[in-house]
């Protein structure tokens, strides 16, 4: 009887083992690795010379990474706001009883289910001036037509945006559309008796009941965010030039290519600050929340 | 056409998802399975070679390489990874690992320095004795390979990479009769062009390709002594000179001779401006000549290349190298030695650089039977002086990057050109 008291008392310890190995090796002990990496002067491969935070000194004085940083903050904000707000309105309009919602639905949600090296492609050649979009509404009888952001300096970010959002919203839009469909019928017919027009509903009531939802989602959307590469990669390979660089494209290129996996190293662990500074807010608010 | 040639190499990226698995997941299963051939005495020397030569061209040329290495009684393993970069990290990450391949490619740069630097690379110095490989190689590739008095690496090719390839059929149009004898003449024949309406600079707006435009810049308008200094002494006052400035106006000017089509653009998709004659110039290695063939052009009378617009100017160099990492097994070692000596042998050679659009490493092959650019590029070799590596023969891989960077940002902006200098200055300082 005692044996089987304590049987019960161990499984779940012996269950959830493998996932704390992993989580220890496999995540923080690989952070710890980093870090260790990047206090060294390695190159191809680790060695043991140790030079202090040099590489972070190094790092921020390089003007390639600087500039990752100034256009993923640029890019976290624009694609944050636009797939929120385009993936609320999205979820709002499915939520108004449409016919052919489970088609809807699929459609809005299957860019996210396709990798971003084929879909990135597609809006690559949409995007590429001379061909694509440009060419097809000069064709439809707008000579003038210029649309060459892809190839502009200032305004390749934007383009990622758009990409990246087309690809994000649908995700949001599910997400919630999960969280309007838990809101009690109750008060929206409560809200209609007293005549409180819709969008007021939304804005005073739904969305502030939503709140948990649109934490989950803005974390998830920031951690996208921080790690976005793949886009960029098959979109514009960090060009024209250097004014699509991101964080996580420097860190790739000097781990293999540029064989500096110090600096790589040193890059990564910056990396992992803001994705910190995201995740402690999100954990505080849980852990009270469960202590209240 | 233009999207399918697009899509070819976008393939890469994605099949990179399944090849890097693959090669993963191979040295698993090579290791779960037991090794036959220690029991069996005096087996074949099989030798697992790694590669990145995946294009129809390329593995055709290194089909050749397998086929003679078979005859001298080898078993050839064959390794091929897309993506040079990728093939490289898993070079390294297996012989790390201490799973690794027999040879491995890198190219005849600085890129497995590190890799002798920790003993992890078997010297291949009794094969270089044997053959006399002082003799015959030259001597920029030797100063790579030969690492403290050892031989680390066997060189195959010789690419050149800044050719200027030209269209005669753009030329024609354009109403250009003679090859461009200089630079200035060069740049009369790009405003020429660009008046007719043809694309003058068909450029590919990658970063890798703009540090091409820039060292053709650097070794013609600069010369030899002036590449020397910024590439190899790093020399902080040759870098800031008036000489040095014009080489960098030289390489923005050339810039204005290309389409709004160019940023991005594959190398290959811009040697297709040229096939159809849409474009006019591209400068570019060697490679290129693969594309030509495949569009059934022939060097001299489709398509005309230019080495240099003097008689000294630097012929930059590069190629591709087989690195033997550090085992003690007896078969092993024996396969390695095999493999180097049959690399390096002439017939091999020769028929090896036909397919791959390079030239042969050795300066006795015959190569009469070659294109008549590979034949001006054999010419100009004969000329010591004239023989140079290209930057990251001198540089680090991490140089070379910041380098690049700073090159393709002044490409494609406003940058003033007194910034690029002192951050190329920066770049390159330590």
């Amino acid at each position: 009887m005692q044996i089987k008291a304590l049987a019960r008392k161990l499984i779940p310890f012996a269950a959830l083992t493998p996932m704390a190995v992993v989580v220890l090796v496999a995540y923080i002990g690989t952070v710890i690795w980093s870090f260790r990496v990047s206090l060294t002067s390695s190159r191809s491969l680790p060695t043991d010379v140790y030079v202090g935070f040099a590489q972070y000194s190094k790092l921020f004085d390089n003007e390639r990474w600087m500039l990752s940083i100034e256009n993923l903050a640029l890019y976290a904000v624009l694609f944050i706001l636009a797939s929120m707000i385009i993936g609320f309105l999205l979820a709002v309009f499915i939520d108004q009883k449409v016919k052919a919602e489970g088609v809807l639905r699929t459609v809005f949600l299957y860019p996210y289910a396709m990798s971003f090296v084929a879909t990135g492609l597609v809006w690559q050649w949409l995007l590429t001036p001379g061909i694509g979009i440009e060419n097809a509404v000069r064709q439809m009888g707008f000579p003038d037509f210029a649309f060459d952001w892809i190839i502009d300096q200032d305004k390749v970010m934007y383009t990622i945006v758009l990409a990246t959002v087309w690809q994000a919203a649908g995700l949001v839009m599910a997400m919630m559309l999960a969280g309007l469909r838990g809101i009690d019928e109750e008060i929206w017919k409560a809200a209609r008796l007293d005549g409180i027009p819709t969008w007021r509903v939304y804005v005073s009531i739904i969305i502030p009941m939503m709140a948990p939802t649109i934490a989950t989602v803005f974390l998830l959307l920031s951690t996208a965010a921080i790690k976005l590469f793949d886009s960029v990669v098959a979109m514009t390979q960090g060009g024209p030039g250097t004014a699509s660089e991101v964080p996580a494209k420097f860190i790739m290129d000097h781990l293999f290519g540029r064989a500096n996996i110090a600096l790589a190293s040193a890059a990564a662990i910056m990396m992992l600050v803001p994705v910190l500074a995201l995740l402690a807010p999100y954990v505080f608010a849980k852990s009270r929340r469960r202590n209240a | 056409m233009s999207i399918l040639q697009y899509s070819r190499t976008k393939l890469h990226l994605a099949l990179c998802g399944a090849l890097c698995s693959v090669a993963i997941a191979a040295p698993l299963i090579a290791s779960a399975a037991p090794a036959p051939q220690a029991a069996k005495g005096p087996a074949p020397a099989k030798a697992e070679v790694m590669h990145w030569w995946t294009s129809s061209s390329e593995s055709a040329a290194v089909k050749t390489i397998a086929e003679a290495y078979r005859k001298a009684g080898g078993t050839w393993v064959d390794t091929a990874i897309a993506g040079a970069d990728q093939a490289r990290a898993i070079a390294i990450n297996r012989i790390v690992g201490g799973n690794a391949p027999t040879a491995a490619q890198f190219n005849t740069t600085k890129q497995f320095l590190d890799l002798v630097e920790q003993g992890m690379l078997n010297n291949m110095d009794d094969v270089a004795a044997a053959e006399g490989w002082d003799k015959v190689l030259p001597e920029t590739v030797l100063n790579v390979i030969r690492i403290k008095g050892h031989y680390y690496a066997v060189p195959v090719n010789l690419h050149m990479q800044t050719w200027f390839w030209y269209s005669k059929a753009a030329f024609k149009k354009a109403g250009i009769v003679k090859e461009p004898a200089s630079v200035d003449e060069l740049f009369a024949a790009l405003d020429k062009l660009k008046a007719a309406g043809i694309i003058p600079l068909a450029h590919g707006g990658q970063a890798w390709q703009e540090t091409i435009v820039f060292q053709a810049m650097l070794a013609n308008v600069g010369g030899k002594d002036l590449y020397l200094k910024v590439i190899r002494d790093r020399d902080a006052k040759a870098i800031n000179s008036d000489a040095f400035k014009n080489v960098l106006l030289a390489f923005k000017r050339m810039q204005s001779y290309i389409d709004a089509g160019s940023p991005g653009r594959n190398w290959n998709d811009a040697t297709a401006l040229l096939i159809s004659g849409k474009g006019g110039v591209q400068i570019m290695g060697d490679w290129v000549k693969g594309e030509f063939a495949a569009a059934k052009q022939v060097a001299g009378k489709d398509f005309g290349c230019i080495a240099g617009f003097s008689s000294n100017t630097p012929y930059l160099i590069q190629g591709d190298a087989f690195v033997f990492p550090k085992t003690n097994a007896e078969p092993v070692v024996k396969a390695q030695k095999l493999l180097a000596k049959t690399l390096m042998t002439p017939s091999v050679q020769l028929d090896f650089n036909k397919l791959k659009g390079s030239i042969p490493i050795r300066s006795d092959v015959d190569t009469s039977s070659m294109d008549v650019c590979a034949q001006a590029g054999m010419a100009i070799m004969k000329d010591k002086s004239r023989q140079m590596g290209i930057s990251e023969v001198y540089l680090t891989p991490d140089q070379n990057g910041a380098l690049q960077d700073i090159l393709t940002a002044y490409w494609n902006t406003k940058m003033p050109v007194e910034k690029v200098q002192k951050s190329i200055v920066n770049a390159l300082k330590e």
